[in-house]
């Protein structure tokens, strides 16, 4: 019973789908909707961290340091921006932020 | 029963992996967002197990760090202060379900065939954490600091400055002066001069019982006038 590279890469491809799914039934709720972007996300780090244990190669994980910075940033400024929304318009629901449409 | 540590290691890796996904799970399907930021905490704890059991242990303390720390309070501080309607937040929720369910079990299936066909014939990891001439027998956080700050010393650079103008943004994007504040301009009150306040009137003396002239008026009429009793 060894482990392969394919047992890695199978567990992010299932952490990656669930996110999508998680997309489209959470398409009004834009808290959980910036969680699953944090689930992809993670998803993708899991498998630049198991190409980088499987080829012996260092540079995926500095890859991932750099996605996590850049992700607690995108989280940070999201979260800003919804509680700017939540202020303005009193909701989070997706359907109505329309006020740009024509 | 013998415990060889290719063994355990598929234990471990199952176990973590169960626990992820079924957490994963939670987290999109659960109605409370209080429970969803909870479900990816104990999402990135099994995460990290799994990261330490693929000896990136720098790594993985840093995602319980800053995610768990950081950017989960964050989630969950917005979360509780938000006052959100459940109801028309979950209207249509199970609507997208038989969509949402065959894309995502297309796409893990789909990955999972060509994962497993293409890369179960790697063989067992290979060793070397071969950083330039540096041998492989260093720790991981070491390899990790010197490719950080020799090859990749640019982009690390670039990365504090998306930090620093992510900060900035969220402080600028939140910040608010009350409307009922009392605060008074510290400009305003330096430039004030003696004649935006007090207007003196030059007017004759007057004797008792008798009506007193009208005063001259200065130009601007709706400077403060003085009462004559």
């Amino acid at each position: 019973m060894t482990l392969t590279l394919g047992h890695f890469l199978s567990l992010g491809a299932m952490l990656f789908a669930l996110s999508v799914i998680g997309i489209f039934l959470n398409r009004k709720n834009l808290i959980v909707l910036l969680m699953a972007i944090e689930l992809m996300l993670l998803a993708v780090n899991m498998n630049f961290v198991a190409f980088s244990h499987y080829l012996g190669d260092m540079h995926g994980q500095v890859f991932v340091f750099f996605i996590l910075t850049v992700a607690a940033a995108e989280s940070a400024i999201g979260l800003a921006i919804l509680v700017l929304l939540f202020r303005n318009m009193n909701s989070i629901n997706v359907d109505e932020l329309d006020s740009l449409k024509g | 029963m013998n415990f060889d540590p290719s063994t355990l290691f598929a234990v471990f890796f199952y176990a973590f992996a169960a626990l992820l996904v079924v957490a994963a799970l939670r987290v999109v399907t659960v109605s409370n967002p209080v429970h969803a930021a909870l479900f990816l905490v104990l999402a990135f704890f099994s995460a990290s197990g799994i990261w330490m059991l693929l000896k990136a242990e720098f790594l993985s303390l840093i995602l319980i760090l800053v995610y768990v720390g950081a950017v989960m309070v964050l989630f969950l501080f917005v979360v509780m202060m938000l006052d959100l309607n459940l109801d028309t937040l979950r209207q249509g929720f199970w609507k997208h379900f038989p969509l949402a369910a065959s894309l995502g079990a297309l796409i893990a299936l789909e990955m999972a065939a060509v994962l497993m066909s293409g890369f179960r014939t790697s063989e067992a990891p290979k060793v070397a954490v071969d950083v330039g001439q540096i041998g492989p027998q260093i720790s991981n956080t070491k390899a990790l600091g010197i490719l950080l700050y020799t090859e990749y010393l640019m982009p690390i650079q670039v990365a504090a400055a998306i930090l620093l103008v992510a900060m900035i943004a969220a402080i600028a994007l939140t910040l608010r002066q009350r409307k009922d504040s009392k605060a008074i301009s510290a400009s305003e009150q330096v430039h004030v001069r003696a004649s935006d306040r007090l207007v003196v009137l030059k007017m004759d003396a007057v004797k008792v019982g008798e009506a007193p002239k009208a005063p001259e008026v200065p130009a601007d009429a709706d400077a403060p006038k003085e009462t004559k009793q």
